[in-house]
C-alpha cells in the first residue's frame, strides 16, 4: 500500500496530501460556509433553492473558463451567496459595494495591530 | 523608507466581500454570530470523517444495525445522533464480494456532511465530477484501488435532497475486533468509494 500512496493523492495535483484533507483553506471560506448554513437554517431558503443557485454559478464560471478544479469553489459558492441575498432582499447590490467599500477604508485608517472596526471608515486619522 | 504603521494593509477583495456579507446579514438580526462560530466548529473540527467510521464500525459489528442502516439510513444514522442539516436523506449502499460504489456529485458537489464533514477538493472539481461517471474504473486505479474485472461498479449520483453512504467491506482477519478498534480503518475516501477499507501497517500496534 505505501507504494501507492504517492497516487492515491493524484487525481489532480493540488489534492491535498492528507488523507483527511484540508477542510477551509482559508478562514473567509469557512465564514461564507457557515452564513449559508445559518441563513438555510433560518428557513430563509431551501437547501434545493442554494443548490440551484450554486450549480448555475459553478456552470457560469466554466463558461468563462474556471477549470473548476475544486480550488476555486469557495469562490463560487460567495457568488452564488451574493446573488441569494439580493435576490432574496435580504440586501441590495449597492448596499453590498458600499459596505465593501467601508470595511477597505476602515483598513485604511486603523493603526497597524489595532483591531479593525467598521467606525474607522469614515474617520480621517 | 520605514514600514507604515498608520493603516493596516487591507484583506483581499474575497476576505471584505464575507465581511461585507457577514456584517450587514448580522447587523439585520438574519444571523447570530455565535451560530456561524459554531457551524465552522462543528464541520470543521467535530464531524469530520469521525462519525461515518463510527457508522460504518457499528453496522460491521452489530448485524441488526446493519440491516437497519441499509433499510433506512437518514433513521438509522439519526439513531446514533447524526441529524442532516439540510433536511437530506440519506441512502447507504454496501460493497459486497459482487458490488462496489462509488459516490459523486456530477452537478455540483452534494455530500453527506453529516457523517463526512466537508468534502475534499478534489470531490468538488470539474475532473472528478466527470470522469466517476465516465471512467470510473480509472479515477478508483489513481487512487490506488484495483478492482477485479468480474466485480460490478455502481456510480451514485447524489442530490440536494439524496446522499450516499458507502458500506466498505470489512477487511479480512478483522472479524473479532471491537467496534472501537475497528472505527480508524474506517477512511472518509473508503466511505465515498474511491478505495476500500483496509488494515494500515500500524493497526496492529499496540494503542498508546
Amino acid at each position: 500500500m505505501p507504494k501507492n500512496k504517492q497516487r492515491i493523492n493524484a487525481p489532480h495535483p493540488f489534492q491535498p496530501r492528507d488523507d483527511e484533507g484540508p477542510i477551509f483553506k482559508e478562514p473567509w471560506e469557512a465564514q461564507a460556509f457557515s452564513l449559508v448554513i445559518a441563513l438555510h437554517e433560518k428557513g430563509i431558503f431551501s437547501w434545493q433553492e442554494w443548490a440551484d443557485v450554486l450549480s448555475e454559478e459553478i456552470r457560469l464560471a466554466q463558461s468563462h473558463g474556471d477549470d473548476d478544479l475544486g480550488n476555486t469553489y469557495y469562490q463560487h459558492w460567495l457568488k452564488a451567496l451574493e446573488k441569494i441575498t439580493i435576490t432574496k432582499n435580504l440586501s441590495a447590490k449597492d448596499e453590498l459595494i458600499e459596505r465593501k467599500r467601508k470595511w477597505h477604508s476602515a483598513y485604511i485608517n486603523t493603526p497597524h495591530g489595532k483591531p479593525i472596526e467598521l467606525s474607522a471608515a469614515d474617520s480621517k486619522p | 523608507m520605514t514600514h507604515d504603521h498608520d493603516h493596516t494593509e487591507p484583506p483581499s477583495d474575497l476576505e471584505l466581500r464575507v465581511k461585507a456579507l457577514e456584517s450587514l446579514l448580522i447587523e439585520k438580526g438574519l444571523v447570530n454570530p455565535e451560530t456561524l462560530n459554531a457551524i465552522i466548529d462543528t464541520y470543521e473540527h467535530k464531524v469530520g470523517p469521525r462519525n461515518g467510521a463510527h457508522v460504518v464500525a457499528k453496522a460491521w459489528t452489530d448485524p441488526e444495525f446493519k440491516i437497519a442502516l441499509l433499510n433506512d439510513a437518514t433513521e438509522a444514522v439519526a439513531s446514533l445522533g447524526y441529524c442532516g442539516r439540510q433536511g437530506e436523506h440519506l441512502k447507504v449502499v454496501e460493497n459486497t464480494n459482487d458490488v462496489h460504489n462509488l459516490v459523486v456529485c456530477t452537478l455540483c458537489s452534494c455530500y453527506p456532511w453529516t457523517v463526512l464533514g466537508l468534502p475534499p477538493t478534489w470531490y468538488k472539481s470539474a475532473p472528478y465530477r466527470s470522469r466517476a461517471v465516465r471512467e470510473p474504473r480509472c479515477v478508483l486505479e489513481e487512487f490506488g484501488t484495483r478492482l477485479d474485472s468480474t466485480v460490478k461498479l455502481k456510480v451514485w449520483d447524489s442530490t440536494s435532497e439524496m446522499r450516499y453512504l458507502v458500506l466498505p467491506q470489512q477487511p479480512a482477519g478483522t472479524e473479532n475486533w471491537s467496534e472501537e478498534r475497528l472505527q480508524p480503518l474506517v477512511s472518509r475516501n473508503s466511505m465515498i468509494g474511491v478505495e476500500l477499507a483496509h488494515l494500515s501497517d500500524d493497526s496492529n500496534e499496540p494503542q498508546s
